[in-house]
């Protein structure tokens, strides 16, 4: 009987893509074929791209949703849609904005270009990534199943109680929601546990904590923020569900209870989540914008610091969401400061990348512009926020559509634009093709100017005091002329991102072939063939800087980085895990194969929540029980994962 | 009534109506009338040109970093590097935390200048009104330490002018937000606490306002009015309110008496009759009100005929049935609704 | 392939003690639970603070209970360190009795909470109090639960022969979840049984 190992010093290898050893590691790493594979793989490359095509499939929905409104909203007194439509369109284009796109576009970049960044074979825990993945399709697919029942969440993205309580809002509506969101809480906990304990484990060696993208800072952030932040809004929407169902008391105000414990809940969630839903994409343009300027990121680590403090200072600003509720002057006051005070490391940033710009030598294509570009649209939406941390002028801006400025210039600004500008940037790496810069450009220029004209516009709408979450306003107060400016820009900026759709589309068919490092960019997913074989690296590198590619041209002196001499981790799926801060080797790491589980246990937990959402306890119960045990078989010790002794 | 009110009220409102063409047109806060809301218009204007300045700067950076001239290259872009080290560049994170510190740290202390001096009146309020917030109107109920003062009205709210105004606000439902911006910032309505807040209007005129939380179907359709006027016609007006009607004279508005108890009265009430129901506005004095439903429509006969008869159809999802009143019974209601000015 | 070298040191495979991901997985477990209880207890001293006296409205609970439960939970935190202490030494038959000593006293807890709950003069919907109340020691309890349903898995892999000295990373797993389920006790003991009576 073969007795698991339990040590080796394991070989050093020279190795390339064309190796024979290379042949072995494309067996133990490529995925089954077949429908069966489709379910059971665990590639990250594989989940991260479903990630970012399924959000943006929400993309387009939320999209949809939001041309309805603006067809309904360009004129007064409308007549195309009923309150109740609209209310059911407001919400859901928020919550698919905010949760079904914004996060899970920046989870699959970063599920994709973790390993290779950072020269690993695998996530942690590529099982759970793929967990993660199923639970976020099927917790959309479970809000999105009460559309065409005309039972969608109407009661806004924010759900405040008590609108949102049994005795103003009978229907399943919120329930769909409340429970929607405690299971997609599920997907976002262990993905973002996933990307710690990546983060932490399985760097190569020398990928000190100082090396590694600034892509991974901000995704490390945000998954930090996400342990700590999405319990709250889970509880908020359990206890919003406990009190609807069973007749508790947590929001009824007639018993005693608070509808202002809901704000706060959701807001200590709410707010350090929209720098989870930014911070990646700032990450992006930081690891990106820099091979375009020909030169390395001015201030890696000012920039790398001020991520974190971003989302420090994050966690304590939450009440600005709640500055015209009644609370009393000296809170207000502490977190007007706090939220001016977090302008600061953002300040960093913004510096940051104009100066590697000045500096540097520009290169003028599509995925630059859409950085350049950018870095005005973060600085705008910004400086809307700066102004609605004054407390009493928030008292004037907020519920009005400034804030809905704001949040776009933020929201649309900061991650789409980099998203998008990072798909230019990367689809090269991911399919081995090259996007059109001629329609690229195109892409980009109709899409800035219709945000620009749709979206500026909203601060003037907001000036002129028009409240958010209307369905139709009166002729007379000036607000006509302005929504058709709005609503014309916003089709104009819908048919950039349509442009941009497809240039993807014809990219894949037609594009260019391209090679290994189509920009000459410095980091390491650049050393890898286009797209990347299945197990990464042929030899696991050996990192001596932050600018790997780049090394021989900063005239640095010093060490280089091995990318063709290194650990070799032949038997079976392996990968080396590293020490925290100076990545020294210090596990053999053994990596699971595909398995069907994850899908499973997805299935299992939302047939749970339909149990919950219908009232079928048993079938909840049934579900839970087959959740336990799908759970324990998952865990259940693997020779092959050597968890056992002989 | 008696005879001189209306001719009062005939002046006012002509005296009103050009303020009204100009003034109810507009939510805008560009320009505030009063203290509780100028020292805000002040700082927000502020911000709001330093945050144009430094879109200017940032958009001049920017085109400068792109379209400097470099000095030419010798191979091509993409084989060169622009820098021969990882290094430089970093005084620009110097100088623009260093120049933005000074200005945030101006921006707070404005900003604490402000909410002192807008967080509570300079002198003690002489006027203050219950605001209670409902599904999807406003009921008002003036106070007094003379309770024999006290009276209710609804969606249309007067105050004297340059008289600091105490404003009390309540929930009957759901969360609401009151908002009239040219008087003052908003002030949620949270079910389960009261909310105070103040507002004062320096000059004669019309003011608008309306709900800025989400509140349900017809949370569009919340508005209401502040008119401020002399602090003279403003004790007038009280009096005028805290009056009841005299009993209708034509036998069409005794009818209309009947038919408003029967099919009114369980929703509304008017003082000196049996309709006592407190679900919807108080009516005592509706012809003096300038519009209905909660600042919809203008307060005329063929208006408030469409919104008594068929109200479903001019705010759908408003809790005021469509009565289905026609004929001889909706004239006999719209002849008594007339006498109550 | 041209193999240049052997890597100087011996490396573990798989699994090994605070090597294994599992470990780190299981530590950003408990901060994110922990995270939802800090929230709970939030939750309930913000409504605390917004009621009207007396809060409790009963009074605060009685100790009969819920003080011999709170030592029991705490012995059988002791049961799993000893347990894990003979593993490392390669005992692992101390370590199967350590899972099981703590078993019992888990579901004794459970049972013990039970009586609690069966005993207060209010239900779920009584009132804002009440509702604090059975969720957020039902919560516990449901962490409880999963508990022991953790350690009857790791009391079957430990008599099957899965572990020893070196390669036991999941009974080490294990006995955290079990500490975090003991000190989350000791904060909603506190919260509910303890501060009422601080004046």
């Amino acid at each position: 009987m073969a007795t698991t190992e339990t040590y080796r010093a394991p070989l050093i290898a020279h190795a390339t893509d064309e190796s024979p050893s290379s042949d072995a590691l494309r067996k133990s790493w490529e995925g089954e074929p077949g429908i069966r594979g489709w379910l059971s793989t665990v590639d990250h490359k594989e989940i991260g791209k479903r990630y970012i095509v399924t959000a943006f499939i929400f993309l387009i929905i939320g999209g949809l949703e939001a041309a309805v409104m603006r067809w309904q909203l360009a004129q007064p007194n409308g007549t195309l849609l009923t309150s109740e439509q609209y209310s059911q369109l407001f919400t859901m284009h928020g919550v698919t904005m905010i949760f079904l796109y914004a996060l899970p576009v920046l989870s699959g970049f970063s599920n994709y270009l973790w390993p290779l960044m950072l020269g690993s074979r695998d996530m942690a825990f590529p099982r759970l990534n793929a967990l993660s993945y199923w639970v976020f399709l099927f917790a959309g697919i479970f809000l999105y199943c009460s559309f065409p029942l005309g039972e969608a969440p109407d009661g806004g993205w924010f759900n405040y109680v008590p609108y949102a309580s049994r005795a103003y809002n009978p229907g399943p509506n919120i329930d769909v929601y409340a429970l929607g969101m405690v299971l997609l809480g599920v997907s976002t906990t262990v993905g973002s546990i996933n990307f710690i304990v990546t983060l932490i484990r399985t760097r190569a060696p020398g990928m000190s904590i100082n090396r590694v993208p600034i892509i991974v800072w901000g995704t490390l952030t945000a998954s930090v923020c996400n342990v700590f932040a999405v319990p709250a809004v889970s509880l908020a929407f359990f206890l919003l569900w406990m009190d609807r169902q069973f007749g508790t008391h947590f929001f009824d105000a007639s018993a005693g209870g608070q509808p202002l414990l809901w704000q706060h809940l959701f807001w200590m969630f709410g707010h350090p989540w929209v720098y989870a839903i930014v911070l990646p994409a700032m990450g992006i343009v930081s690891d990106a914008l820099p091979t375009f300027c020909r030169r390395p990121l001015v201030g890696y680590t000012a920039v790398a610091l001020a991520t974190v403090m971003t989302m420090v200072l994050g966690f304590g600003v939450w009440v600005h969401h709640m500055f015209a509720t009644g609370l009393p002057a000296m809170s207000l006051s502490f977190f007007s400061a706090v939220s001016m005070v977090v302008v600061i490391p953002s300040v960093v940033a913004v510096f940051a990348w104009i100066a590697t710009i000045w500096t540097g030598r520009p290169v003028f294509t599509t995925a630059f512009l859409f950085f350049a570009g950018f870095v005005l649209l973060f600085v705008i939406g910004g400086l809307s926020g700066f102004m609605t941390a004054a407390v009493p002028v928030d008292w004037q801006l907020t519920h009005t559509y400034f804030i809905v400025a704001h949040l776009h210039y933020t929201i649309v600004g900061i991650n789409v634009f980099a998203v998008i500008g990072g798909i230019y940037y990367w689809f090269p790496k991911v399919t081995g093709r090259m996007m059109s810069e001629r329609l690229g450009r195109w892409s980009f220029w109709v899409m800035f100017i219709g945000f620009n004209v749709g979206f500026f516009s909203m601060h003037i709408a907001g000036l002129l005091g028009m409240p958010r979450r209307i369905y139709t306003y009166p002729g007379g107060l000036g607000w006509g002329t302005i929504n058709m400016v709005i609503s014309l820009g916003a089709y104009l900026f819908a048919l950039g991102i349509l442009l941009f759709l497809i240039n993807v589309v014809m990219s894949l068919k037609r594009g260019v072939h391209a090679g290994r490092n189509p920009w000459d960019a410095p980091s390491l997913e650049w050393s890898t063939s286009s797209p990347p074989p299945p197990y990464n690296f042929a030899v696991i590198p050996d990192v001596a800087s932050r600018y790997p590619l780049w090394e021989g041209r900063l005239n640095e002196g010093g060490d280089r980085t091995s990318i063709d001499d290194g650990l070799l981790l032949d038997k079976g799926r392996e990968t080396i895990g590293t020490t925290m801060l100076d990545a020294e080797p210090d596990v053999i790491l053994k990596m699971p194969g595909d398995s069907l589980a994850p899908f499973w246990l997805a299935v299992a937990m939302t047939v749970l929540f339909v149990g919950l959402l219908v009232h079928l306890w048993w079938l909840a119960g049934v579900s839970t029980a087959i959740t336990l045990w799908a759970t324990i078989a998952w865990l259940w010790p693997q020779r092959s994962l050597s968890q056992i002794e002989t | 009534m008696t005879r001189p009110a209306p001719l009062l009220f005939g002046g006012l409102a002509a005296l009103a109506m050009p303020v009204a063409a100009r003034a109810d047109r507009s939510m805008a806060y560009f320009h505030t009338v009063g203290p509780a809301a100028d020292p805000i218009t002040r700082l927000g204007w502020g911000l709001g040109i330093i945050s144009i300045l430094v879109i200017v700067i940032i958009v001049a950076l920017l085109l400068g970093g792109i379209f400097r001239r470099r000095a030419p290259l010798s191979q091509t872009s993409y084989e060169q590097l622009a820098v021969h080290r990882d290094a430089g560049g970093l005084s620009w994170i110097y100088i623009g935390v260093g120049v933005s510190i000074p200005v945030l740290i101006v921006c707070m202390v404005w900003t604490l200048v402000t909410t002192a001096a807008v967080i509570h009146p300079r002198v003690s309020p002489t006027v203050t009104i219950d605001v209670t917030a409902s599904q999807w109107w406003w009921g008002l109920r003036y106070d007094n330490r003379d309770p024999a003062r006290v009276f209710t009205t609804a969606n249309e709210i007067h105050i004297p002018v340059g008289q600091p105004v105490r404003i009390e606000l309540a929930s009957a439902d759901v969360i609401h937000s009151f908002w009239i911006p040219k008087l003052a910032g908003k002030m949620d309505v949270i079910p389960g606490q009261t909310n105070v807040m103040w507002l004062q209007a320096d000059q004669p005129g019309i003011y608008r306002g309306q709900c800025a939380v989400f509140c349900g179907a017809e949370h569009a359709r919340m508005a209401l009015q502040v008119v401020a006027e002399s602090p003279g016609d403003f004790v007038a007006w009280q009096d005028h309110q805290l009056s009841v009607s005299d009993a209708p004279q034509s036998a069409l508005a005794q009818q209309g008496v009947t038919v408003f108890e029967t099919r009114c009265g369980a929703c509304h009430s008017v003082r000196g009759t049996g309709a006592g129901g407190l679900v919807g506005p108080d009516l005592t004095h509706l012809m003096s009100r300038s519009t209905l439903a909660a600042g919809l429509l203008p307060n005329t006969p063929g208006n408030l005929a469409g919104w008594i008869s068929s109200a479903q159809a001019l705010k759908p999802g408003s809790r005021m049935p469509n009565l289905m009143l026609a004929g001889p019974e909706l004239s006999a209601v719209m002849a008594y609704l007339d006498t109550l000015r | 392939m041209t193999e240049i070298a052997v890597y100087p040191e011996t490396l573990p495979v798989g699994s090994k003690g605070h090597h294994a991901s599992g470990w780190w997985g299981m530590l950003a477990l408990i901060a994110t639970e922990a995270a939802l209880f800090a929230y709970l207890l939030f939750s309930y001293f913000y409504l605390a603070s917004h009621a009207y006296p007396p809060w409790p409205p009963n009074g605060p609970p009685r100790l009969r209970i819920s003080v011999p439960g709170t030592i029991i939970l705490f012995v059988g935190s002791i049961t799993m360190w000893w347990g894990e202490r003979g593993m490392k030494k390669g005992r692992s038959g101390q370590l199967m009795v350590g899972i099981a000593a703590t078993l019992v006293l888990g579901t004794v807890f459970i049972v013990l909470q039970g009586f609690e709950w069966a005993g207060q003069p209010f239900t779920l919907t009584t009132s804002v109090y009440s509702s604090l109340y059975f969720t957020i020691t039902g919560f516990h309890i449901l962490h409880v639960l999963v508990g022991l349903v953790m350690l009857i898995v790791l009391l079957v892999w430990t008599a099957l022969g899965y572990f020893d000295a070196e390669r036991h990373s999941a009974a080490s797993i294990g006995v955290i979840y079990w500490h975090f389920v003991t000190a989350v006790w000791f904060a909603v003991f506190f919260t509910f049984y303890i501060a009422p009576r601080l004046g």
